[in-house]
């Protein structure tokens, strides 16, 4: 059951028209413009009994993914294809807003977009992963740890999910007789195919303006967000409007412009990192 | 799942499965007033896919702190029925089912008139009987009629309707076998007569064209459900009048 969230933090009315007046200057409380996103740090290998794994800060937001492989049975209509599992945990260490639990409606829709973004373009090559075909495929594991919220989650997951994945190893197996899989998590290991990079955009509504990467305290004053999903050709590979407010109709043109340029910025600074094997 | 069989999805006079054009609508049934015990109620059938929606409320909270001191707050729970699908559903509420009832939340708070029900609590709750596909969007259209049934003050009515791409081809109100061989679905609500779209999800690869186009699809669809929703409530009321 989905209810209406009743203890969220309130913004007093004051401090949200402060918001608004800086958007009228094309600006925001930190300084950067309206479609401009937070400084972005992403380190990759920062786990050594996860296969890939990333750590992105987003301005003071904070998301740790990790990849784990095991070896499973593919699933009967796939019997061709290695399996993808995305799970989201909002850890009680990361906000006063987040409790002990298992995963909450918000946690299971942040797991379920960033699913659906790789999923949908086959960002991973799921064929590639295929030991015996109907009987043994490798399992993908992306576990997304929000370790500090401070809004804008979608697009934090996101690229730490990518940024795991793009430096993900596949590890080394050998053969039984009876034909078990051992896997060799400490030998060679080779790289996991990846098809399509993938970026979401999240792009929130104040009073008239469409402002990009929120912070909390604008997603708690925000009518609605809009998170985008694009591949690097810029196509459109999933979206969701997520929050209470509707959006007006001729928004929506509006933000697929305002996010492609955002995504082309998030690509370049995740392609940077990755050059840079951080 | 199981695989299944080969099916044209669109034939060569530009025909889908069912006869159906590309931007045509399946055969939709609004009933309001189907339930004796909720607040209002109803049933819609898009094609094949069958849901039903109840309101209880505005009414006390049964948790005393789950309150609002504004406005009243909304429980949504969308929930498939175990013979709902080819094999059987577990009843226990899943992911999908949990990212939906939110999806669906969020399509009608900004429509519903909570403001007037302070410290209360309104529940929709959302059943799929027969699920062909649009399932979500046939259900945020029953809740909009259910919650107009139960009398709760809206801003307008709303309703939803899918738009799926099968085979490159843009195509309105997809049912289950176009979905599940489709590149995309972009299920869509919103409120017509208030220019808000209040559910935009996208599952699937589209180009910036092919949003747009998909969009106004579904959104001509979806002024053509909300006007069958007011005649299914005007009769109602007219009825009522004529009783009275």
């Amino acid at each position: 059951m989905s209810v209406t969230p009743f203890k969220l933090p309130v913004v007093p009315h004051i401090r949200r028209q402060a918001y608004i007046s800086l958007y009228e200057k094309g600006l925001r409380a930190d300084g950067r413009g309206i479609h401009e996103p937070r400084s972005i740090d992403v380190k990759t290998g920062v786990l050594e009994k996860a296969e890939g794994s990333a750590h992105v800060s987003l301005g003071s937001t904070q998301v740790l993914v990790g990849v784990k492989i095991e070896v499973a049975q593919p699933f009967r209509d796939a019997p061709d294809q290695g399996v993808l599992v995305v799970h989201a945990e909002n850890v009680p260490l990361a906000s006063p807003i987040f409790e002990p639990g298992p995963p909450d409606e918000n946690a299971i829709e942040l797991a379920r977009v960033v699913d659906r973004s790789l999923r949908e373009v086959k960002a991973v090559d799921l064929e590639s992963l295929v030991i015996r075909v109907g009987e043994k495929v490798w399992n993908l594991w992306i576990d997304i740890y929000v370790l500090d919220h401070d809004g804008n989650l979608f697009d934090a997951s996101m690229l730490a999910t990518m940024a795991a994945l793009a430096t993900t190893k596949i590890p080394d197996y050998e053969e039984t007789e009876v034909g078990e899989i051992l896997v060799r998590r400490e030998g060679a290991s080779k790289p996991l195919k990846i098809n399509h990079k993938v970026v979401t955009v999240t792009i929130a509504k104040i009073a008239d303006f469409l402002i990009v990467d929120p912070t909390f305290e604008e997603e708690v004053i925000a009518d609605y967000r809009l998170v985008l999903s694009f591949d690097e050709n810029l196509r459109i590979v999933g979206a969701q409007k997520t929050g209470e407010g509707g959006m007006k109709v001729e928004e929506l043109k509006e933000a697929i412009r305002i996010g492609k340029n955002t995504a082309l910025t998030y690509f370049k600074i995740l392609n940077q990192k990755l050059a840079q094997g951080v | 799942m199981g695989h299944k069989a080969k099916v044209t999805l669109i034939d060569e006079r530009g025909l889908r499965h069912d006869g159906r054009r590309f931007d045509e609508l399946r055969p939709i049934s609004m009933q309001i007033g189907v339930l004796a015990n909720a607040s209002g109620s109803a049933l819609v059938e898009y094609g094949r896919t069958k849901v039903l929606a109840a309101v209880y409320g505005p009414r006390e909270p049964s948790q005393k702190f789950m309150v609002l001191p504004d406005r009243a707050i909304l429980r949504v729970r969308y929930h498939m029925a175990p013979f709902s699908t080819s094999e059987r559903k577990n009843p226990a509420p899943s992911r999908r089912e949990i990212e939906l009832s939110k999806v669906i939340r969020e399509a009608l708070e900004d429509i519903v008139l909570s403001s007037e029900y302070p410290r209360t609590v309104i529940d929709i709750f959302i059943e799929v009987l027969q699920a062909d596909g649009g399932t979500r969007v046939a259900g945020v259209t029953a809740a909009s009629l259910a919650l107009a049934d139960a009398g709760v003050p809206m801003k307008g009515l709303v309703a939803g309707v899918a738009v799926g791409k099968v085979g490159g081809v843009l195509l309105l109100d997809v049912d289950e076998i176009e979905d599940s061989m489709g590149e995309a679905d972009m299920p869509v609500a919103g409120a017509p007569d208030l220019g808000l779209v209040t559910l935009f999800q996208l599952n699937g690869v589209l180009s910036e064209d092919e949003v747009e186009r998909g969009f106004s699809m579904a959104w001509n669809a979806i002024e053509k459900i909300v006007a069958m929703e007011k005649e299914v409530l005007r009769k109602k009321f007219e009825a009522a009048g004529e009783e009275v």
